[in-house]
């Protein structure tokens, strides 16, 4: 098994093999981060460059730790204090970054698509850390090493995933991720926030109510109300969100026991989900932040291999 | 490939050379205190074990066993289409000061040894490294020796030495292929 992708867009654009071979990867490369020294000498001489057009802590970070560790050279450019703000195009900026010689870009853009827009003007690798309401592979790649980690496999477990399907890329990589390793997604969400014909992609299961979807689920997903998204003029109050689709530790228990309760972060502690589940032994929330770096180390570790022979 | 092929150690060649190798192994460090063995995946990890067994039977003490993966840290890396699939390193005990007996199948350029003694080093400071291989079929690139040695068996270049495993991981034979 062989990984022959330039770069990751999505987790729709994978097979379920070339998942497995990401994650197993990631399984592997994982013992690093538990070492005295933190580094292998693989993509040295290599330059990452994340571009990021959106704020970013967890995700930034976990990709540079993730680069460094494979002693790759980051450099980080944030739209807010680059030349974007003077008008710059995205394909000028992509112009100006690639005559620096970069090997990989990690780019987050709110808009969706902008990275197959890029990925087809650049000889380098793209790795996308977000795009718009589209994907977030990397996110979508640390939740189902998190899954796999507790039960050993993702064929036929229940992942109940609420919240606001519609803006969520962090949904879309799940769905696709999950649904192609044989998992059974169920979604629930107020009908503002879900998408029409969301199950045309394939093995999901739309809920009308919470409670379905929770019940005898093995993972309960809960994604972020984002704020500084349309989130303010889909919902009437957020009181009202949080009593329909808020997660607390009486609604948990329909779940099965020791389900596990997971969240792409960061929380709104009593919106989507309530401290005493939040803060409980059955959550995976830092976890998921831990297996991020793995996941990422071995996302830069395939694109960076992918360039095939030139005779 | 494959259309000579000579044994050069069947299944007791193998074992009894195995059973020299850790006879010299404890000759050299005076018993097993502090010793660790550490195997090369994956036909070193078998090796490693298989020597672990025989040094428990002779000094009836358990010696740690590790297992390294070299991927990481190939000089080669760049020679390939696309990555070569990871795998686990494993050392679930300390080599800090430790004397680490690295173990592989086959010793040939050297290149593996190397990037093995990297990977140990970036996991601490062991008070020395051994080397014990099965075979030497030299052609070394780089200047290394191993200290104990199975079987040294002159190769052309275009032969090729295999260690052959059964399903439980127990050496069954070396063969030359021409």
């Amino acid at each position: 098994m062989a990984f022959k992708h330039k770069d990751i867009i999505g987790l729709q654009d994978l097979t379920r093999e070339e998942i497995e071979l990401l994650l197993s990867t990631a399984e592997n490369l994982k013992e690093i981060n538990s070492r005295d020294i933190k580094k292998v000498p693989t993509l040295r001489g290599k330059t990452v460059v994340n571009l990021f057009y959106e704020a970013s802590t967890r995700t930034r970070t976990s990709f540079e730790i993730a680069a460094k560790r494979l002693s790759a050279d980051t450099i980080n450019i944030t739209a807010s204090t680059s030349s974007v703000t003077k008008g710059e195009t995205l394909s000028d900026t992509a112009r100006n970054v690639l005559a620096m010689k970069p090997d990989i870009i990690v780019m987050r853009h709110s808009i969706s698509g902008a990275h197959h827009y890029l990925a087809k003007r650049v000889s380098c690798s793209v790795i996308n850390a977000g795009d718009g309401a589209h994907e977030h592979p990397s996110q979508g790649l640390l939740d189902m090493l998190t899954m796999r980690q507790k039960y050993g496999k993702l064929e036929g477990l229940k992942v109940a995933i609420v919240g606001d399907i519609t803006h969520s890329r962090v949904a879309r990589s799940d769905i696709f991720g999950l649904t192609k390793m044989g998992a059974n997604v169920f979604l629930a969400g107020p009908p503002t926030m879900m998408p029409p014909g969301i199950e045309r992609l394939g093995n999901v299961t739309v809920c009308k109510d919470m409670r379905e979807a929770v019940d005898g689920a093995d993972v309960v997903m809960m994604l972020r109300i984002q704020l500084e998204r349309q989130g303010k003029t889909l919902l009437p109050t957020m009181k009202e969100y949080s009593r329909y689709f808020g997660l607390n530790r009486n609604l948990l228990q329909l779940a099965k026991k020791d389900a596990m309760v997971m969240h792409p972060g960061p929380i709104n502690r009593g919106v989507e989900l309530n401290s005493d589940v939040a803060d409980s032994d059955q959550s995976h929330v830092l976890k998921q932040v831990e297996n991020g770096v793995a996941v990422r180390m071995s996302m830069l570790y395939h694109v960076s291999g992918g360039e095939l022979p030139t005779e | 490939m494959g259309t000579e092929n000579t044994v050069i150690l069947d299944g007791v060649g193998v074992k009894r050379a195995l059973t020299r190798i850790a006879h010299e192994v404890l000759e050299r460090n005076k018993g097993v205190k502090d010793l660790v063995l550490v195997g090369i995946r994956t036909g070193g990890v078998h090796l490693a074990h298989e020597l672990a067994l025989r040094l428990e039977e002779i000094e009836g003490e358990k010696v740690g066993v590790g297992a390294v993966d070299i991927t990481l840290y190939r000089d080669d890396i760049k020679g390939h289409a696309e990555h070569l699939p990871v795998g686990k390193t494993d050392i679930p005990f300390s080599i800090e000061g430790k004397k680490v007996v690295l173990v592989d199948d086959v010793l040939f350029t050297g290149r593996t040894i190397r990037a093995a003694m990297d990977a140990i080093i970036d996991h601490g400071r062991p008070s020395c490294i051994q080397l014990a291989v099965l075979v030497d079929r030299g052609h070394r690139d780089l200047p290394i020796r191993a200290d104990f040695v199975g079987r040294n068996v002159p190769t052309s270049l275009k032969e090729n030495i295999t260690v052959a495993f059964d399903a439980a991981n127990k050496p069954v034979e070396v063969v030359l292929e021409k």
